[in-house]
Order: C-alpha cells, then sequence, then structure tokens
C-alpha cells in the first residue's frame, strides 16, 4: 500500500512537470508570436515585417501543437511559411516602394489606435477570463484518439464536410483564374498567333477578287530593242 | 516555478491580443497596401487560434475542419489581394490607401 501510494505520488508529479513545462512553452510561443505580431505592424521596411509575419505563422502552429492540432500546425508551416508568404516577399520586392514617403505620418492616428486596440483587448479578456477557465481538454472518443488527428480530420473533412470541401476547391480555382487574368499583360513585340482568329478567317478576309477588263498591250519597239527580255525590271 | 495550468481563457486572450494588435496596425499602415494584406492575416491567425483551442477544449473535430477551411480562403484571398495590389502600382504607382482616391465623386 505504502508503495503503491508512492508510485501515485511520482505519477502525480511526473504529471505536474510536464503540465509545468507545457505552461512554461505555451507562455513561451505566445510571447515569440506577440512581439512579432507587434514588430510586423510596427516594422520599418515591408520586407522585415514580412519576415515578422512568417515568425509569427510559425510560433502559431507551435502553439498549435500544444493544442493537439498536429495536421494544421504542419499545414499553417506548409501553406503560409512555405506558399504565401513567398508570395509576399515576392511582391514586396518587385514593387519599388518609397518606404521614406510610406512612413511619414505613421504615428499620427496611433492614439486612436491604442484606444480601439486596448478597448478590444480589454472587453474580450472581461469576458474571457472568468468565462472561459476551462484547464482540462474534454476528451475525444477512444475510437478518435486511436485514429489520430490527421485521419479524425481527413474523416471528417470527406464526410460531414464533403460539399464545403467541393466550394473550397472551386474557390481555389476562381483565385487561380483572378490572379492570373488580373497580372496577365499582353506583350507588345511579341508576335504570336491567336489561332481562333485564325480559323475562324475566310478567303473573302485575305483576299479580294476585282473584275476588271483586259487592256490591249501597247509594245514599243524602241525600248524592246534596248533591253533583253530577261534583263527588264 | 510554479505556473498554473493552462485554460482555454490564456489561449483566447492571446488571440484577443493579436487581434488587437493587428487592428493597431490596419490604423497605422494605412498608407502602405502590403503591410494592410499582412494585418489581416495575422487577424484571420488569431481567429484561427481561437478555432483550433475550441475544438481541443471542447472535444470538438468541427472547429479544425473550419480552421482548415479558413486556411483555404485566406489563402485565395491574399493571392488575389496581391495581385490586385501589383495591377494598382503598375497603373498607379503608389500603394497608399489614402490616395486610390479616383472612384471618389
Amino acid at each position: 500500500m505504502c508503495r503503491a501510494a508512492r508510485t501515485r505520488a511520482a505519477r502525480t508529479s511526473t504529471r505536474n512537470h510536464a503540465m509545468t513545462s507545457l505552461t512554461a512553452l505555451f507562455y513561451v510561443f505566445s510571447g515569440v508570436l506577440l512581439f512579432a505580431g507587434f514588430r510586423v505592424i510596427t516594422a520599418r521596411s515591408p520586407v522585415y515585417a514580412a519576415l515578422y509575419l512568417v515568425l509569427a505563422f510559425f510560433s502559431a502552429a507551435c502553439v498549435w501543437i500544444l493544442l493537439r492540432a498536429e495536421f494544421l500546425a504542419i499545414a499553417l508551416v506548409l501553406v503560409y511559411v512555405g506558399a504565401v508568404m513567398v508570395l509576399f516577399l515576392f511582391v514586396v520586392m518587385m514593387l519599388d516602394v518609397d518606404v521614406a514617403a510610406v512612413r511619414t505620418g505613421f504615428w499620427k492616428h496611433f492614439p486612436v489606435a491604442l484606444v480601439v486596440g486596448v478597448v478590444i483587448a480589454l472587453e474580450m479578456a472581461a469576458v474571457l477570463i472568468p468565462g472561459f477557465y476551462v484547464s482540462e481538454a474534454r476528451p475525444l472518443g477512444a475510437a478518435a484518439l486511436k485514429l489520430g488527428n490527421t485521419k479524425l480530420l481527413g474523416v471528417e473533412v470527406y464526410t460531414n464536410y464533403l460539399y464545403p470541401l467541393q466550394i473550397a476547391a472551386v474557390i481555389l480555382l476562381v483565385a487561380i483564374i483572378a490572379a492570373i487574368s488580373l497580372t496577365l499583360r499582353a506583350r507588345k513585340d511579341s508576335k504570336h498567333m491567336d489561332p481562333s482568329e485564325q480559323i475562324k478567317a475566310k478567303k473573302a478576309d485575305r483576299m479580294r477578287i476585282v473584275s476588271m477588263r483586259p487592256e490591249a498591250v501597247v509594245r514599243d519597239a524602241a525600248s524592246d530593242a534596248a533591253a533583253p527580255v530577261g534583263d527588264r525590271r | 516555478m510554479s505556473l498554473g495550468p493552462i485554460t482555454l481563457g490564456h489561449y483566447l486572450t492571446v488571440g484577443a491580443i493579436l487581434f488587437a494588435l493587428s487592428v493597431i496596425g490596419i490604423f497605422l499602415n494605412r498608407k502602405n497596401l502590403i503591410v494592410l494584406l499582412m494585418a489581416i492575416e495575422l487577424m484571420l491567425l488569431a481567429v484561427n487560434l481561437n478555432f483550433v483551442a475550441f475544438s481541443y477544449y471542447l472535444g470538438d473535430m468541427g472547429g479544425q475542419v473550419f480552421v482548415f477551411f479558413i486556411l483555404t480562403v485566406a489563402a485565395a484571398e491574399s493571392a488575389i489581394g496581391l495581385a490586385i495590389l501589383v495591377v494598382l502600382f503598375r497603373t498607379r504607382s503608389t500603394i497608399a490607401v489614402d490616395e486610390l482616391d479616383s472612384l471618389k465623386g
């Protein structure tokens, strides 16, 4: 009995230790996330802002892993850090933005912004801190725990949320077409053919048949004699 | 060092602070459309954080499915937004929001 009690005490202390380290990790990741978010909105150059946004997304992915959402965390890193942020960096470096002109009057609206932001944060905190003091996660079912996060998400997406998934695919297609058609410019110096124009062309578009009376050729004997027939130009 | 257990309120507070930061960012960066788009991405990130936290603490996968779709729509939105930005810069050679007033009567 004494041994059982000691084992239980050891297990509790292990759990407490794990919880403390998880808590510390939460504070570290959240701190980095909020710092990166602050730097995104105050960075002097858009390149720095984009890089800090990468850091913010990465810290958010770490926080999501603490919340046992592994698939979404990896998707966030792959899709956002890998694709969207690279797109942002491309655009930032492609456009020649005058940073000094952009920064003029930067702090003009800061008091209003600060008031609005603090009010938002305080209001939400006032609602959230007492209302959501839930420290124990409600466990998913045993079968769900055995499946793992990725498979569970896949089952949900491909059964209950199948039509939204199709709509999401259509939205992505629309985004592709919109982005390409917005930025596509026809080059003025390229000698390309338009196949539909080629197919649509009729004989009448290319050639005009004019009916005219045949004329009698007037021969000039003197010039005929001066130049040989082959040399006449 | 003794830290209390992390509650749902902690995650929601982080999300709220991040959301407020991006609101402030939209106020501050009104001359730079690129950073405005980044602030909107941060806002979506804060909302997603809330969804994932609720999904974990309530034991419901619906929140994560929602985050999945939000990520899709946000990627489409930023792609189209950046395309519009590039076209805008070609025609007006500025990205300051307060100079884009040609529709004003």
